[in-house]
């Protein structure tokens, strides 16, 4: 009998795992790969082309969509990145403090939260509000929304690290909010960038949130996508889907190098 | 230790804006969902009649209070569309969420049983497509099963169809749609789990002479549980409110409440229906929700 039968992979184990991932992946590559037929058919193979990104770079109303998207994702993710740190901190470093239960409450309750209940409660606030929809209400819609996410990737980093280094700097005579900017914020920063990449892919992503808040004529890259795709399949569609796949890709890739340094840094940092 | 306390309070009042922030902008516009599904449907813009008009004074508030109305409640009991949404929705996310814990277990299960070197490398291949746009990944699927889609062309050249299937606008192409978005959700919570758990217990039970199925029914299992809870939460819960892929991949003979909640919005212009609609949502889900919440608090404190 061997020592570590279980640690072993079983035919089992590599059969799941390998159909699995090829189910996660497969439908994502074919549409990559559709994305450069020459052919008008989308199901019928003509050739490598790029005809149908030309055809999405002229045509304005997309381009529109596309900037406006772009737009609402950076400034949204900056404010929720902004906020969800400051949440994470008063969560892991806070202690206890009157409405931590509710707190703590409203900043997950989004998490699980019907997209249709969201959007339809923030669209009732603005038309009480009388706010103009349009930009803003998308960006402060999408902030609310990612914000959480935000406090949960910066939150999982400032468990891991050691408190005894905050607490050695201010031994050493710095102020608390020194000894924040100074140790616990570099250590803590590659999380904070992760967490404004998945800010910024979350709100480039949403359809239904976007859709109650925005107003007539500021349209987003997904509600254009969404309204196209009701109506059939559109190699053009194809084409940007694959642009916005490039661009989510870019930002992961980042966002894991970003990672890497987080744990090189806390490692390095620690016997300090 | 004074160390500690000295940074509580500091880190005490960085909390002051994201509260600000989640109180104005998520726990108040509850507020006005549940005040406007409380007054009437009028034909105008906003398409509904105010119930509050502070200006006016006490008499205008007595007025507004007497002119609040359950009619749009009535008509969420009254109207078989919206109970048989309710049902259909509630159903469609328990028969997904089972079928997510078939397939998203023995994955979570394999990805733990790798090599640690590799688990990083699995993680992130489940983790990238959470990433990647939701609307994308269900256009990639349509891509594939419209009328003269892949899926059709392999089936007719592998000769085991004779004619095209139609499997646009049906109930399994909603259910594949379903569980391609979700399956990320499910095996996250679960492969954590998996991962925590002591390899020494499974090889005690071995060595005690339990094979190899009695060891993970009555070890690894159990003592998965509470990973499983979270990934069926994380699940069920948004599934129920799901818009965008019953709309995209279902037909359209019944709805799930998301789409009748679009419906009577955007279609219909019946915002107080609509809040109606979502106020009895919010209801349905807040148990599941409340249990969520103590599900991770104990995580939290058995991580501690």
């Amino acid at each position: 009998m061997t020592a570590r039968p279980l640690s072993r992979m079983s035919r089992f184990n590599v059969t799941s795992l390998v159909l699995g991932l090829a189910f996660l992946y497969l439908p994502i590559v074919i549409l990559v790969i559709y994305s450069f037929n020459a052919s008008r058919l989308v199901t019928v193979w003509g050739g490598w082309s790029l005809r149908w990104y030309s055809e999405f770079f002229n045509d304005p109303a997309m381009l529109d969509a596309a900037w406006m998207s772009l737009r609402v994702a950076a400034v949204s993710a900056t404010l929720a990145t902004g906020l969800g740190t400051l949440a994470a901190v008063a969560l892991s470093r806070g202690e206890r403090f009157r409405g931590r239960a509710l707190f703590s409450g409203i900043l997950y309750a989004p998490l699980v939260m019907p997209e249709v209940i969201t959007g339809l409660s923030l669209l009732l606030l603005f038309v009480a509000l009388n706010a103009e929809r349009g930009f803003w209400t998308v960006t402060i819609a999408h902030t609310t929304l990612t914000m959480c996410f935000v406090t949960v990737v910066v939150q999982s980093r400032l468990a891991k690290l050691d408190r005894s280094l905050e607490e050695a700097a201010m031994d050493l005579g710095c102020d608390p909010l020194r000894a924040f900017l100074a140790v616990t914020l570099p250590l803590i920063f590659p999380a904070i960038a992760a967490g404004w990449m998945l800010a910024f892919t979350l709100s480039l992503d949403d359809v239904v949130i976007a859709s109650f808040t925005t107003g007539p004529g500021s349209a987003t890259l997904p509600i254009r996508i969404y309204s196209e795709v009701r109506l059939g399949v559109k190699p053009q569609i194809n084409a940007i889907c694959t642009l916005v796949l490039a661009l989510i890709t870019v930002v992961i890739v980042a966002a894991s190098f970003a990672t890497k340094l987080t744990s090189a840094r806390g490692e390095s940092a620690a016997p300090l | 230790m004074s160390a500690r306390r000295l940074f509580a309070g500091p880190a005490r009042s960085a909390a002051i804006a994201p509260y600000l922030w989640m109180v104005l902008f998520f726990l108040v516009p509850f507020g006005f969902v549940v005040k406007i599904s409380l007054s009437q449907t009028a034909v105008a813009q906003p398409p509904y009649l105010p119930v509050f008009d502070l200006t006016e004074g006490f008499a205008a508030i007595k007025a507004a209070f007497a002119a609040l109305s359950l009619d749009n409640y009535r008509l969420l009991v009254s109207d078989n569309l919206y109970i048989l949404s309710y049902l259909r929705s509630l159903t469609v996310a328990a028969v997904s969420t089972a079928i997510l814990l078939l397939i998203g277990y023995p994955i979570a299960y394999a990805m733990a049983r790798l090599p640690p070197r590799w688990q990083g490398i699995a993680m992130m291949l489940v983790i990238v497509p959470f990433w990647t746009s939701f609307l994308i990944r269900i256009y990639a699927w349509i891509n594939i099963l419209q009328h003269d889609g892949l899926l059709n062309q392999i089936l007719l050249a592998l000769h085991l169809v004779s004619a095209p299937v139609v499997w646009l606008s049906t109930d399994s192409a909603m259910y594949l749609g379903i569980v391609y978005s979700y399956l990320p959700f499910m095996i996250l919570p679960l492969y954590a789990t998996l991962a925590r758990i002591d390899p020494a217990l499974s090889e005690a039970a071995n060595d005690l002479g339990a094979s190899p199925q009695q060891t993970f029914w009555l070890v690894t299992f159990p003592l998965s549980l509470p990973g499983v809870g979270a990934g069926c939460l994380l699940c069920f819960i948004p599934i129920v409110g799901e818009f965008v892929i019953p709309d995209l991949l279902a037909g359209s003979n019944s709805l799930m409440i998301g789409q009748t909640l679009w419906l009577e919005f955007f279609t219909n212009k019946d915002w107080p229906v609509a809040a109606a609609v979502a106020v009895v949502l919010l209801v349905l889900l807040v148990a599941p929700l409340v249990l969520y919440d103590r599900l991770q608090r104990r995580q939290l404190e058995a991580e501690r």
